[in-house]
């Protein structure tokens, strides 16, 4: 009997689009000698003593399941970190769930919250994550484009002209990934008002706030008004080097907390024990560590902006996370082609704008979580890359004057 | 010496990596070429910067893998002068390649390096032993080195990239 699979399948999963990044992913890893600014994650390994107390932990034997909602061990250390570094004050018995990764946790937050048509306002660019997860859930994402004028900080304009009776919630996600733009308290403030205007949630995507450089990290929650409309989420892969252990939290109003923990319970019983006790240590005891990674993205960031400043490629500076988001347009090339040629000419990987949303056209990211040595090779190349591509640009202005 | 931020900033930059040019370090500090120039320059002057030394894991090159011993040193104090008049007289020897006054059991722990054990013992029996205030000698010969300024010499797999070539 010859199945047609596609009568089996669900209507929503086959709407997804493929992610724009697998494309790049699978041509570059086809290459041998590749120097990438394409990588999401730290370059740093996770810090020794977090690693050790994982060994430890499973040493003894520490192999069972944990609560729900995560091991209260777990859960009043991240009630600390949150109230000491952000100010933001939550009861680690019914507000914080520890989840496989922050990914998970935006899961959470939109299957808690929306109900079919409901619609989210995606700021963009955007993480790739945040559209397919609203429609899996059940929701409409709606975009948001920012403007490179503002650094690509959304306004409250921007977000009040988006706005219909169907809005529910909106995802903030400061600092970005992949602008590197960081919203101010000020800025935040603003946006706060129009979020209460129209009795909107926030999904707030802390995952980048250890690594902001210029101002402190003001979280979404701390605004005043703000604390009881705001799921926060926030995790270890970044600040701590800790991609790979997918493990990140949420924060919440109780009421949330209680829906979003019965799904979680459905659907991952919780997290995994071992690599929770690792986190312990992370919050305890590692935070020179998360300083001097921080210390080393910033000067890796201030050489990246002036550098490809200098070079044509304009970049606003941004305040946060390890990406640089210039604008190729000055090359006359598509994001896409800048990036699929950069690559097969000069063996540098790049992700395209494009793939994190419409306003990301004419841009590409570079992740600076590279060594200098790296980088500094990286950009000789795309350097070599767009003085051959001006000399193409001007022959073909040339041709098209001579016509 | 009380230092700018932006001194520090230098500072902390060429400690990790002295092989940056001028220019990059001073797009990475946000400060002039110029800045970074007299910085160093001054730091040097002040001894802060006291040497770019590069570390060389001997042991893997044939013929000159050479013997490093620790020693520890119990010494008479002299009135007026402490530790410091004997320590510096035996740090004038080029084979010793570092030197600590300890607290504890013993008052110097010195570092020898030499080409053979018996250069290292020879060099503990007629010279650093014959000293005069040097009371007793203990002599523990390394025998492998892992790690060394913060630097591991078997480092296995933390500083491979193990990362995805491209990921959100």
């Amino acid at each position: 009997m010859k199945h047609d699979y596609e009568h089996y399948l669900s209507q929503t999963a086959k709407e997804l689009q493929p992610s724009g990044i697998r494309k790049f992913f699978d041509l570059a890893a086809s290459m041998e000698d590749v120097i990438s600014l394409g990588v999401g994650e730290p370059d740093f390994v996770t810090p020794w003593s977090i690693r050790e107390a994982t060994i430890l932990s499973m040493e003894q034997g520490f192999t069972s399941y944990t609560a729900n909602a995560g091991l209260l061990e777990l859960r009043e250390e991240i009630t600390t970190y949150l109230a000491t570094r952000f100010g933001v004050h939550y009861d680690p018995n019914n507000q914080i769930i520890v989840t496989i990764g922050a990914s998970q946790a935006i899961d959470l937050a939109f299957r808690a919250i929306l109900n079919q048509g409901d619609e989210v306002l995606i700021v963009e660019p955007a993480f790739v994550s945040y559209a397919p997860l609203v429609a899996i859930a059940g929701g409409k994402p709606v975009a948001v484009s920012t403007s490179p004028a503002n650094g690509f900080k959304v306004t409250a304009e921007q977000i009040e002209a988006a706005i219909t009776e169907k809005t529910k919630a909106i995802l903030l996600c400061s600092p970005n990934n992949p602008t590197g733009s960081m919203l101010t308290k000020d800025e935040l403030t603003e946006i706060a008002e129009i979020i209460q205007k129209y009795d909107l949630l926030v999904v707030s995507d802390e995952i980048y706030a250890e690594l902001s450089y210029d101002e402190d990290f003001c979280s979404v929650a701390a605004i005043e008004g703000m604390y009881e409309r705001t799921i926060l989420i926030n995790g270890f892969s970044k600040g701590f080097a800790m991609t790979g252990w997918r493990l990140g939290f949420l924060a919440a109003p109780k009421e949330f907390f209680q829906v979003m923990l019965k799904i979680h319970q459905y659907t991952t019983m919780c997290a995994p024990n071992m690599l929770q006790r690792g986190a312990v240590e992370a919050l305890r005891n590692t935070y020179p560590e998360v300083e001097s990674m921080r210390n080393s993205y910033r000067r890796r960031r201030n050489y990246m902006v002036q550098t490809l400043n200098q070079m044509g490629l304009v970049c606003h500076t941004p305040g946060g996370a390890f990406y640089v988001f210039p604008s190729i347009r000055s090359t006359g090339l598509s994001s896409e082609q800048f990036a699929e040629e950069l690559l097969m000419e000069e063996k540098v990987a790049v992700v395209p704008g494009h793939v994190f949303g419409e306003s990301g056209e004419g841009y590409i990211r570079c992740s600076y979580a590279t060594s200098m040595e790296q980088l500094q090779e990286a950009l000789k190349r795309i350097q070599r890359f767009i003085e051959k591509k001006g000399v193409y640009a001007d022959s073909q202005s040339e041709k098209v004057k001579a016509r | 010496m009380q230092l700018s931020s932006e001194e520090i900033e230098i500072l902390k930059i060429i400690e990790e990596n002295h092989k940056l040019s001028v220019e990059s370090i001073a797009l990475m500090a946000m400060c002039s070429e110029e800045t970074v120039r007299n910085t160093i320059e001054k730091l040097e002057y002040e001894k802060i910067i006291m040497s770019y030394p590069t570390l060389i894991d001997w042991s893997k090159v044939e013929g000159q893998e050479g013997v490093i011993a620790m020693i520890d040193v119990k010494v008479t104090p002299k009135r007026g002068v402490g530790f410091d008049e004997v320590a510096e007289r035996i740090s004038r020897f080029p084979e010793v390649s570092s030197l600590y006054l300890m607290s504890g059991a013993y008052d110097l722990s010195i570092t020898v390096e030499g080409k053979t054990m018996n250069q290292i013992a020879a060099f503990v029996s007629e010279k650093l032993s014959t000293i005069e205030n040097v009371v007793s000698t203990t002599t523990h010969f390394m025998l492998k080195k892992y790690k060394h300024d913060g630097v591991s010499f078997n480092s296995g797999n933390d500083d491979k990239d193990w990362r995805m070539v491209v990921s959100p």
